[in-house]
Order: structure tokens, then C-alpha cells, then sequence
């Protein structure tokens, strides 16, 4: 603690370094809530798919078409709803009362960096619920006819893109909504989006609907749904890739610029 | 170490509606061109009321809030335009405990320390040597809501020493502690003085700074008023003993009066109180007494204090500290 180590002290630190030790941080939370942080972001998708993909099939009150555009759909909405909410709700809370973020924002890197973990660890939690419903959804629905894995890569980028897209919207929601205001996030944000993002039904069947089938296109569920449509069950009808992955790379970037405008808005006051 | 030249923050002000919206929202003023040299090994202090400004200049000083005209540097480093350089040199307590709920009380301190890029064996020994040092080895597993708000802000004291800062600064570290708690963590700001750091404490407690800081900078509605030695500022209080009389009803013609009488060497009247300088207060009270029942009025409660950095802050504004 002598004055010449305080001084030793002020030597460069690498940003990289600093990344990581937040990666780390985070990666060390998830880990140790393991069990709540998957109860959070997978119970729902699964109790959905025991009743649409197992139960309601089963009384025969709906068709094979109908489960196997399920899957990809629960799937996409799993991850997505997990990315968002694994950045949005940490944010709610350290800006909010108890500005538990200060310690990082006094690490001494640009506080944009702080921004852009969040981003990247949401993602990573994003594709880790993704990859745990994927075979739990397989084995409650059964066989799932036209589901195939040769496009695994195609899905894989979909589902990296989808999580970044929604961990990035999580970031910008959670540092633009005011803490009193959460409730909002899901009953006006997040449950209109699960409903018209054709994680339920493929985007194909709403051109009975043709305004809606236009509507919908603002939200960036209706990509990841179709996307994963489009790689895991090639041959059911899809919005093509060429458009459904450029759109999440867009939204990915917009997100992400908005979200780190306004993460910086909020850390400096 | 630190300085500053007309540091200015102006908080912008909500937003106008109505016929009222097209004129220019006006701004709240939390500091308003601000002066300050803090040297190397300096204990310094922030004396004034809350909303006086004393955070936002630390805010400031720490690269948390930007100023809206003026410059600041810590250790050379400008604190806009190289925020990351004046990171490394501090340590910052804030004024409510924020530690990372999600981890234990040791993790704390070695994130904190991975943060500032300290390899994970040379973070262990300091942050067992700090947890040692500030009597929290035998919470060093606990979570950090378990902790008493003693041990809490001495976590916070403890994070903000893990990277060895040259400059450690501290928002109203005592707020809210015990008696005994804020006297434990006097004797562990001496230490760390006297190690040769420099630290900066904001506070409106003036026995605090009296008793704590080498210089005192008193500030109230973001201007300094005066800056010295805690016994050059108590010096300049004026003269003899404060007496504050709160009377039944407001009687400012008393205090006319009472600046006549012998021994008086101030007397000012705010709302119901009379507030009188005088040299000997006891010998001087009846006189005074008689003074206010003449005009009728009746006295309610006597305050005397001996000259301070409180009866300084008093003279110069009129108002009291808390």
C-alpha cells in the first residue's frame, strides 16, 4: 500500500483483459443461478410445447404440418425472449437503486466497453437456453417430420444473429425505460412481439391476413422464427434466408447503436 | 495532484409544455465555476450542505459526470478527454454502498481487481490482506446483503483500495453509520493518510472535517466561500460565542437592538430565530433577554456555540450546515 506501488498502479490496462474479466463476471452469476436462469427463459417455450406439440397433437386437434413449424418457432422465441431479458433486466436494476454498475464503470476502459460485454454475454445466454430447448421441445414433440440438421451452420449463424439482434434491443430498452416503468417492457414491448413473431405459426400462413402478414415485418421475432424455419426445416414453407438474414443483421446493428447511445446516456450524467 | 479551473455543471431542466415551451428549459445549477489544487498526500475536504455540490464535483473528479464548462485533471490526466488514465489512479467510495450483489464479499474484491487488469494470485493476497484489514475475513463467503451497513462501507472502502490508487475519494462516507462505526472508520481514513495518500472526502459534518482534513473547501450552491486549514477557517469565524434564540414569533427590530448592546459583536435575525456573537455569554444573556421582552416577543429555546467551521458556514450564509 506504500506510495510507489500506487504509482506502478497506473499502468495501461488492455481492453481485451478488462472484457474478459467482465465475461467472466457474468459467465460466473449465470453459473451459479444455473438452475433459476433456466427455469426463467426455458419453462415457458416447454410448457407451450408439451400443450401445442404434444398434447394437442395427440387429441388430434392438430396437424404434423402445424409441429413442425413449431419447433423452429419456440425455439427462436426461447432465445430471443432470453437474450432481451438477460441484458434488459440488469440494466433496469443497475442504473435503478441500487447502481450496482458503478464498479464497472469506474474500471478504466471507455464505459462503451461495459456496454458492448453486456451485449456479447446476453448473446451467449441467449444461445445457451436456445441449446438447452432445443432437445428437451425434441423430446416432448417426438419426430418431427422434414426436421434436419445438414444446414446446421445456416441455423447456428441464425441463432447467434437472433440473440445479438435481441440482446442489443435488451440493452437499449433497458437503459431507455425508466425503472418505474418495467412492468411496460413486457405487457407493450415484449407480449406483442412474442404474438406477431410467427413463433407460433410460419409467416407463409398469415397471407390470409395480408396486412398483417405486412405488419409483422417491423418485428424482428418474424426473422429469427423464419430463419431457423428456413435452416432446420428447409423444406416446410419459409421466408427465404436472403431476406430473413440481412434483416437481423440490420436489426442487429441498429439495436446495437441505438443500445450503446443510450447505455452511455444513462452512465454519464 | 488535482485540479480544477471554473468547473461548471448544469443539469438540464425538465422540459417546458404549454405556451411556456418555446422559451429555453432552464437548467439546474450544481456547480457553478469552481477553483480548486488539491496537492500530492493531501487530505482534503468538501464542506457544505446537501445540494451544495459536493457530489457532482466528485462525480466529476472521478469521470462519472461531465462537466458542462471548466476543466479538471487528476494525476495529470484530463478527466474528459482521458477518462481511463484518471480511472487507474483512483479509488472511489460512494455514498451509498453499490456492491455486486451477484457475488460474495471476497469476489467483490477480486472482480474489482480483474477489472483494473490484476492477475488473479496478486488479487487473492490483496484482497485477503484487505479483508484482513478491515475486519471482514470472517465474511470474506457471505453474500453482500448479509453485511451490516458498517461492514458494508468498509467493503466499499476495501474495493476502492484493491488496485492501490494514488487518490482515494470519498462521498459522505459516514452517513448513516453508528456512532461507534463512524469513529472506527475516522482511525481508518488517518491510517491511509498517513500511508501517504491523497484523499478527498466530501461531507456536512464540520466536526468531521475539522477533525479529519488538512484543508477544508467550503461550498454551497455550487460556489466555494471559502477555502483554508480547518483552524485558519474556524479563525475567520466571527469573534465570541454563537447564541441562538428562537423566539415564540418572527422579531427582526430586536436584532437592530441588540447590535447596540455591549459585548455584541454580530446579531441577525432569520425567521424566529436571532443569531448573537458575543464575547461572554453568560455574563451577557440577561441583557439580550430583556432586549426581546421589551419588543414583547418570548424566547423558546438557547443554543450556544463555540466559534467552528458550523458558525463560519452560519455567518456566511445565513443558513446551517444540516
Amino acid at each position: 500500500m506504500s506510495d510507489a506501488s500506487a504509482v506502478r498502479s497506473a499502468a495501461p490496462v488492455s481492453a481485451w483483459r478488462v472484457l474478459l474479466a467482465l465475461l467472466w463476471r457474468d459467465a460466473h452469476v449465470t453459473r451459479r443461478d444455473l438452475a433459476g436462469f433456466l427455469i426463467r427463459t426455458s419453462l415457458q417455450p416447454i410448457l407451450f410445447t408439451t400443450v401445442f406439440g404434444f398434447l394437442l397433437p395427440s387429441m388430434g386437434m392438430v396437424q404434423g404440418f402445424y409441429v413442425s413449424s413449431l419447433l423452429p418457432g419456440i425455439l427462436a422465441l426461447s432465445l430471443s425472449i432470453a437474450s432481451l431479458q438477460a441484458v434488459a433486466l440488469p440494466m433496469v436494476n443497475d442504473f435503478g437503486f441500487g447502481g450496482e454498475i458503478e464498479d464497472r464503470l469506474l474500471a478504466p476502459v471507455p464505459i462503451e466497453l461495459v456496454a458492448h460485454q453486456k451485449v456479447i454475454s446476453g448473446t451467449a445466454q441467449g444461445l445457451l437456453t436456445a441449446l438447452f430447448v432445443l432437445p428437451l421441445a425434441r423430446l416432448i414433440m417426438g419426430p418431427i417430420p422434414g426436421l434436419t440438421l445438414t444446414h446446421a451452420g445456416g441455423a447456428l449463424a441464425v441463432l447467434v444473429l437472433g440473440a445479438a439482434a435481441f440482446s442489443a434491443l435488451g440493452l437499449w430498452l433497458g437503459t431507455a425505460i425508466p425503472p418505474q416503468r418495467v412492468g411496460l417492457l413486457f405487457s407493450a414491448i415484449i407480449a406483442p412481439m412474442m404474438f406477431f413473431g410467427c413463433a407460433y405459426y410460419p409467416w407463409s400462413g398469415l397471407d390470409r391476413v395480408p396486412l398483417m402478414q405486412k405488419a409483422v415485418l417491423v418485428n424482428p421475432l418474424v426473422y429469427v422464427s423464419e430463419g431457423l424455419r428456413g435452416t432446420l426445416t428447409p423444406d416446410l414453407p419459409h421466408m427465404a434466408l436472403r431476406f430473413s438474414i440481412p434483416a437481423l443483421v440490420g436489426f442487429t446493428a441498429l439495436f446495437w447503436a441505438l443500445g450503446i447511445r443510450s447505455f452511455a446516456r444513462r452512465a454519464m450524467r | 495532484m488535482i485540479q480544477t479551473s471554473g468547473l461548471e455543471k448544469i443539469y438540464p431542466g425538465p422540459r417546458l409544455r404549454g405556451p411556456e415551451r418555446t422559451k429555453a428549459p432552464r437548467g439546474v445549477v450544481a456547480l457553478g465555476g469552481l477553483d480548486l489544487q488539491i496537492r500530492a498526500g493531501e487530505f482534503f475536504g468538501l464542506l457544505g450542505p446537501n445540494g451544495a455540490g459536493k457530489t457532482t464535483t466528485l462525480g466529476i473528479l472521478t469521470t462519472r459526470v461531465r462537466p458542462t464548462a471548466g476543466r479538471a485533471t487528476v494525476a495529470g490526466a484530463d478527466v474528459v478527454s482521458e477518462p481511463a488514465r484518471v480511472k487507474r489512479q483512483i479509488g472511489v467510495v460512494p455514498q451509498r454502498p453499490n456492491p455486486d450483489r451477484g457475488l460474495s464479499v471476497r469476489e467483490n474484491l477480486l472482480f474489482h481487481a480483474a477489472y483494473f487488469g490484476i492477475g488473479a494470485h496478486q488479487a487473492s493476497m490483496r484482497a485477503d490482506a484487505l479483508l484482513a484489514r478491515f475486519e471482514l475475513e470472517a465474511r470474506a463467503r457471505a453474500k453482500v446483503d448479509q453485511l451490516s451497513g458498517g461492514q458494508q462501507q468498509r467493503l466499499m472502502i476495501a474495493r476502492a483500495l484493491i488496485h492501490e490508487p494514488a487518490v482515494l475519494f470519498l462521498d459522505e462516507p459516514t452517513v448513516g453509520l453508528d456512532p461507534q462505526a463512524r469513529l472506527a472508520l475516522w482511525e481508518v481514513l488517518r491510517a491511509l493518510h498517513a500511508e501517504g495518500r491523497t484523499i478527498v472526502m466530501t461531507t456536512h459534518y464540520m466536526e468531521e472535517a475539522e477533525k479529519l482534513c488538512e484543508r477544508v473547501a467550503i461550498i454551497d450552491q455550487g460556489s466555494l466561500l471559502a477555502l483554508d486549514t480547518p483552524a485558519a477557517l474556524t479563525a475567520r469565524a466571527p469573534g465570541g460565542t454563537l447564541l441562538e434564540l428562537t423566539l415564540d414569533a418572527p422579531a427582526p427590530e430586536v436584532a437592530e437592538t441588540m447590535r447596540a448592546l455591549p459585548g455584541v459583536e454580530r446579531a441577525e435575525a432569520h425567521d424566529d430565530r436571532l443569531r448573537v456573537h458575543v464575547d461572554r455569554p453568560g455574563e451577557r444573556l440577561a441583557d439580550l433577554l430583556r432586549a426581546i421582552e421589551r419588543e414583547g416577543r418570548r424566547v423558546t429555546h438557547i443554543q450556544l456555540e463555540r466559534p467552528s467551521l458550523e458558525t463560519l458556514f452560519i455567518a456566511l450564509t445565513g443558513r446551517r450546515l444540516q
